[in-house]
Formats: C-alpha cells, sequence, structure tokens
C-alpha cells in the first residue's frame, strides 16, 4: 500500500494529481468521481463579468494547442452562489484561482472569496497589470510579489502563486513570491504564441495571441520547475503538458510536490485517474512507500573525471 | 425532458468507450457512413446529442483534440450508433480510414438534445448537406410518438441528396430541393415551409447546416408565432464545457450578444436565440 499523500504548507492532499485551473468544470463531475483527485482547481474568477475573447479561440497542433479564451467569467458572486456548490459533495479540497487587473483588485478579490469551501486561493499572475501598460504580473518580480503580500493580508487560507513561463529568469520569480509569503508555486502558465491563418491573410486566433499548451511544452515547462526547486523552498504544483504518469514522475522528481494535470483532460477527461494509478504503481515497482518521497528524487548522474578514461 | 427521452439514472453518464466498426462505407464521392458497435452510448444517446470522437493518426494527419460528430441514427435494438460525416479535414480523413473491426474511442453522449416531444404536433425540418444528419434521428424519434415530421432536404445537386429513403421509412415526408435543379433558392423555400405551415399545420421548425435556412426559418417562425430549435457547430476542444474554446455568439434574453459554449449550452439552441453567420 503506497501513501499517496502530500503535504502543500499547511494543506494535506489525498494524492498529488490536480487539473490546472481552467481544464476542469462541472462536467467532469459527469464522467469521473472527483473524490479521487487531490485538489479542484477551479477557473480563474475575475472582479468583473467578462465575455471572453472573440473567436477563433483555438489553433491545433500534433502535440498541443495555441488557445486565446480570455477568461470568461461571471464574477466571485456567481461563483459563490452557483460554481462553488457543485464541489460542496466532495472532500476533495477546492483551490480558488483568481485574477484581477490591479494589485488592490486581486486583494479584494481574494478576500471575497475565502468562503468556506475555498482551501487555497491560487493566484493568476499572467494577465495584464492595467497599472504596468499591461504588462503581465508575474513577468515582473517586484509586480509579482506585491500581488502575492496583498492576497496574503486579505486571506487566511493559502495562497498558491501560478507563474508565468514568459519571463527571462523564472527563478527570480519564484524567489519574490517566496519572499512575499507564498506558501507554494505554480510552475507554469501557457507559453505566449501566435498563428496566421494564410489563407485569409488573418491572425489564426480572434486574440491574435494565446498561450501554447499541451505535451510539447513539457520539456520547457519542466526545466523551469527544476530551476524554481533549486531556487524556493516552498513547494512547486509543477504544470505544463503533462499526459501520463510517467510526465508526472518527471515533474515530481524535479522537485515538484503536487503536479496539476492541464489540456490532456480536454483529449482524455480521465487522464488524471491514470496518472493517480500509474504514480501509484510506480511507487510499488521502485520499492517506495510514499509518493512524496519522489519529490527531488532525481539523482545527478555520475560526474566526466579525466583521471577514469585514462 | 419529453416522453421520448430515456432516464439515465447513471452517476458517471458520460463515458469514453472503445467501440469496435461494424461499417464505414461511402454514400456519395465526399460522405461516409459510420455504424459503431456501441451498446453504452446507444442506450444513452438522444436525438441532437453528439459524441465527441478520437480519430486515429495516420502520417502527417495527427489530430491531437476530439472531433464532435452529432448523432445521425440511434439504434438501440442493435446498441449500434451512426454518423454521417463529410471529408473535411485531418479528423475526418483519418475517421474515413477505419475499416470494420477496428476500434474508435468514442466520448459521450455529450450536449443538450432537441426538446420537441411535448412542443408540437408537426415538425417542419430543413437541412443542407451534413445537416440532415443532425435532423434526421429526431425525425425517427418523432415518427414513434405520432409527430408528423417533413424534411425538406437540400443539396447542391440530386446525387448529394442523402437518406430520403431512411427519413421516408421513419414516416416523415420529404420534399427535396437542389442548386442544380434551381429548386434551393430561398424563395422556393420559403414558399415550401410557408405552405406547410399554412396548410398542413406546421408548427416547429428545426434547421441545421445553413445560415440563409437559419435567417428564413428565423423570420417566418417569428412571422407565424412557432417556437423552433437549430443545431450549430463549432470547432471544439473537450465538448463538456470546460475549455471555452468553442464559443458562437448569441442574443441575450436582456437584449445585447453574449457567448454560448456550443457544447455544453447546445449543440442544440432555440432558433431565434441564433445569430446568424
Amino acid at each position: 500500500m503506497v501513501d499517496m499523500r502530500v503535504r502543500i504548507g499547511e494543506i494535506e492532499l489525498k494524492n498529488p494529481v490536480m487539473p490546472g485551473s481552467g481544464t476542469m468544470g462541472e462536467g467532469l463531475a459527469r464522467v469521473m468521481d472527483l473524490n479521487r483527485i487531490g485538489a479542484i482547481v477551479t477557473k480563474t474568477i475575475t472582479p468583473d463579468k467578462r465575455e471572453g475573447c472573440v473567436p477563433p479561440r483555438m489553433v491545433e497542433y500534433k502535440d498541443g494547442s495555441l488557445m486565446a479564451i480570455g477568461i470568461p467569467c461571471k464574477g466571485p458572486d456567481h461563483y459563490i452562489e452557483e460554481i462553488l456548490p457543485h464541489y460542496r459533495a466532495y472532500a476533495t479540497p477546492v483551490v480558488c484561482s483568481v485574477s484581477a487587473p490591479t494589485v488592490e483588485a486581486f486583494g479584494q478579490l481574494a478576500a471575497k472569496l475565502s468562503v468556506p469551501g475555498v482551501s487555497v486561493i491560487e493566484a493568476n499572475i499572467s494577465c495584464p497589470n492595467l497599472e504596468q501598460d499591461g504588462k503581465a504580473f508575474g513577468m515582473d518580480a517586484e509586480a509579482s510579489a506585491r500581488v502575492v503580500r496583498r492576497i496574503k493580508e486579505s486571506t487566511d487560507r493559502p495562497v498558491w502563486a501560478k507563474l508565468t513561463p514568459n519571463v527571462t529568469d523564472i527563478a527570480a520569480i519564484a524567489q519574490a513570491v517566496e519572499a512575499a509569503g507564498a506558501d507554494a508555486i505554480t510552475c507554469a502558465n501557457g507559453m505566449l504564441g501566435m498563428a496566421v491563418d494564410v489563407e485569409n491573410f488573418q491572425p489564426a486566433l480572434g486574440n491574435i495571441t494565446g498561450g501554447m499548451t499541451g505535451p510539447c511544452m513539457r520539456p520547457i515547462i519542466l526545466r523551469m520547475a527544476w530551476q524554481v526547486a533549486r531556487a524556493v523552498k516552498i513547494p512547486i504544483i509543477g504544470s505544463g503538458g503533462m499526459a501520463t504518469a510517467r510526465d508526472a514522475l518527471e515533474y515530481l522528481m524535479v522537485g515538484c510536490s503536487a503536479v496539476q494535470i492541464g489540456t490532456i483532460n480536454f483529449v482524455r477527461p480521465t487522464a488524471m485517474l491514470e496518472v493517480i494509478d500509474g504514480v501509484e504503481a510506480f511507487c510499488r515497482r521502485k520499492g517506495l512507500r510514499a509518493a512524496r518521497e519522489l519529490t527531488g528524487a532525481m539523482v545527478p548522474r555520475r560526474e566526466f573525471k579525466e583521471q577514469q578514461v585514462a | 425532458m419529453g416522453s421520448g427521452a430515456h432516464v439515465n439514472d447513471s452517476p458517471f453518464p458520460v463515458a469514453e468507450t472503445l467501440c469496435p466498426v461494424v461499417a464505414n462505407d461511402w454514400v456519395n464521392d465526399s460522405y461516409k457512413h459510420l455504424i459503431l458497435d456501441a451498446a453504452h452510448g446507444a442506450i444513452h444517446a438522444e436525438p441532437g446529442q453528439f459524441f465527441h470522437l478520437l480519430c486515429p493518426s495516420i502520417g502527417e494527419n495527427v489530430p491531437f483534440y476530439r472531433r464532435p460528430m452529432s448523432i445521425y441514427r440511434i439504434d438501440r435494438a442493435q446498441g449500434r450508433l451512426e454518423f454521417l460525416y463529410k471529408i473535411v479535414g485531418r479528423g475526418t480523413t483519418t475517421l474515413a480510414a477505419l475499416a470494420p473491426g477496428e476500434k474508435l474511442n468514442i466520448f459521450g453522449p455529450l450536449g443538450r438534445r432537441f426538446d420537441f416531444e411535448t412542443r408540437c404536433r408537426h415538425i417542419v425540418q430543413v437541412a443542407r448537406g451534413v445537416g440532415l444528419a443532425t435532423l434526421a434521428p429526431v425525425a425517427e424519434a418523432a415518427g414513434q410518438l405520432g409527430i408528423r415530421t417533413t424534411a425538406i432536404l437540400s443539396a447542391r445537386s440530386p446525387k448529394h441528396l442523402m437518406s430520403i429513403e431512411y427519413l421516408r421509412s421513419t414516416g416523415a415526408g420529404v420534399i427535396s430541393v437542389t442548386d442544380s435543379e434551381g429548386t434551393s433558392g430561398v424563395e422556393a423555400v420559403e414558399d415550401i415551409v410557408r405552405g406547410l405551415i399554412e396548410k398542413e399545420g406546421g408548427d416547429f421548425l428545426l434547421t441545421c447546416g445553413s445560415n440563409r435556412l437559419l435567417q428564413l426559418l428565423q423570420r417566418l417562425g417569428r412571422e407565424y408565432g412557432i417556437a423552433g430549435e437549430v443545431a450549430l457547430e463549432q470547432h471544439m476542444g473537450c465538448g463538456i464545457g470546460m475549455c471555452f474554446a468553442c464559443v458562437r455568439e448569441f442574443r441575450a434574453p436582456g437584449g445585447g450578444i453574449t457567448y454560448r459554449r456550443v457544447c455544453w449550452e447546445g449543440p442544440v439552441f432555440d432558433i431565434q436565440e441564433a445569430v446568424s453567420w
């Protein structure tokens, strides 16, 4: 019997597998038992009502997709009254993803959403910062830290900072949010990309640019998770292109305490269950008593030494 | 839910199932008819719903996402699902290569069904091209409930008309119009629909597959005060309301325009709320 429980700061999860924000919804409860996953992560809530991006919203590639959805949202009251009740039936903790255009609005939104049934606030800092010409908060260490500090002041819930991969030095951003009091880091969001509909001489996405996600992104985001793991002491939740248990094991071994399964949920709706079962089977096969032993379990290869060649 | 609906009390009514292919034959030069052995899916499916098909990868054709396909026929007695599809892109190209005995991963049933059972006595359905596949199961279900159906089928030429025999076998009246015969113009179709409403008691309008036919039925529906529904298409990601990729514009009840997910709020919508494209 493998102990699948993992601890993310003060929160204990029954296993390390959860959905990425925006990749699950109430519909998934018609397909599988949501009590089986480690956490329920809800789609990002914004203070205002938003319709989202003009279609087309998606471009498909062989091993991933470019999406520009634009966080359609009916606001925090609708979330509390209409969305959260769907998840009351489950013992699984709910992680509420939030986003806002200003530091102050992040704080007010986190306070408003710290209601019974919400266990964690995940700050989606990949959205444009209206106080900095629309540059994403997550692209700037100081702006990221200010958001986390403000949310920490306004809620007693653990705060996870979801980083954007669209930066030069993700470790520096990770250290900034750790210093600001983040309880954990989610690494990472989609990478900015674009595509052209050449037949019609138009951008392929209504929003022109979008977030590239899916299996093709895994090596890049995995590298970032490894860099973040070396730079901070708080737990890391890996999020980038995982489709199988083997993929999740990579993230755990480079230092993540848990993983978010994202885009593949759209293709194989029970992918999270396969990952949970696969991680457990791997632990059994390797004689590990607990899944948490996988975190940072990657060992260095033998270094090159000249005398061994001689 | 109407009287013809199958009651589904499973805690997990939507499922991923591997279904053996019974047949996958050409209907004409661009359409194929896929029949799957799908006991579970066939039992739960309702007219207007769709399945999300995991099309195989062949050579350069590697469809990452599933492809939504409306149900053409639900054969509960034999546990079969049938689909009628036009080969247009990567997904339908690899779907067309499936041979009998091979298996296809299907996910569903998904989406909102047609809601006609308690609302009408005589359904007038107008379908263009592959839109016919989506409306055909309504004719069969309506026939079993003693509701009359008249299907107006529109196509490029007589050889592109499909399923006339199948629709007649459900008890539906069939009127075909084609571009090559010059009978498919909006004015000609309008005359037929007006006749069915005024003289034959047509009291419910259904359409799928054509922008101009949608506009026509919206106009006639308003003029005569007749309800109706439209089934819409859109490229989809997840098919179950999670990704928000498949939105289209709709008239909001309080005025203005809003986006709705074709997979979750649809694919069947109130005909007057749909915005033509």
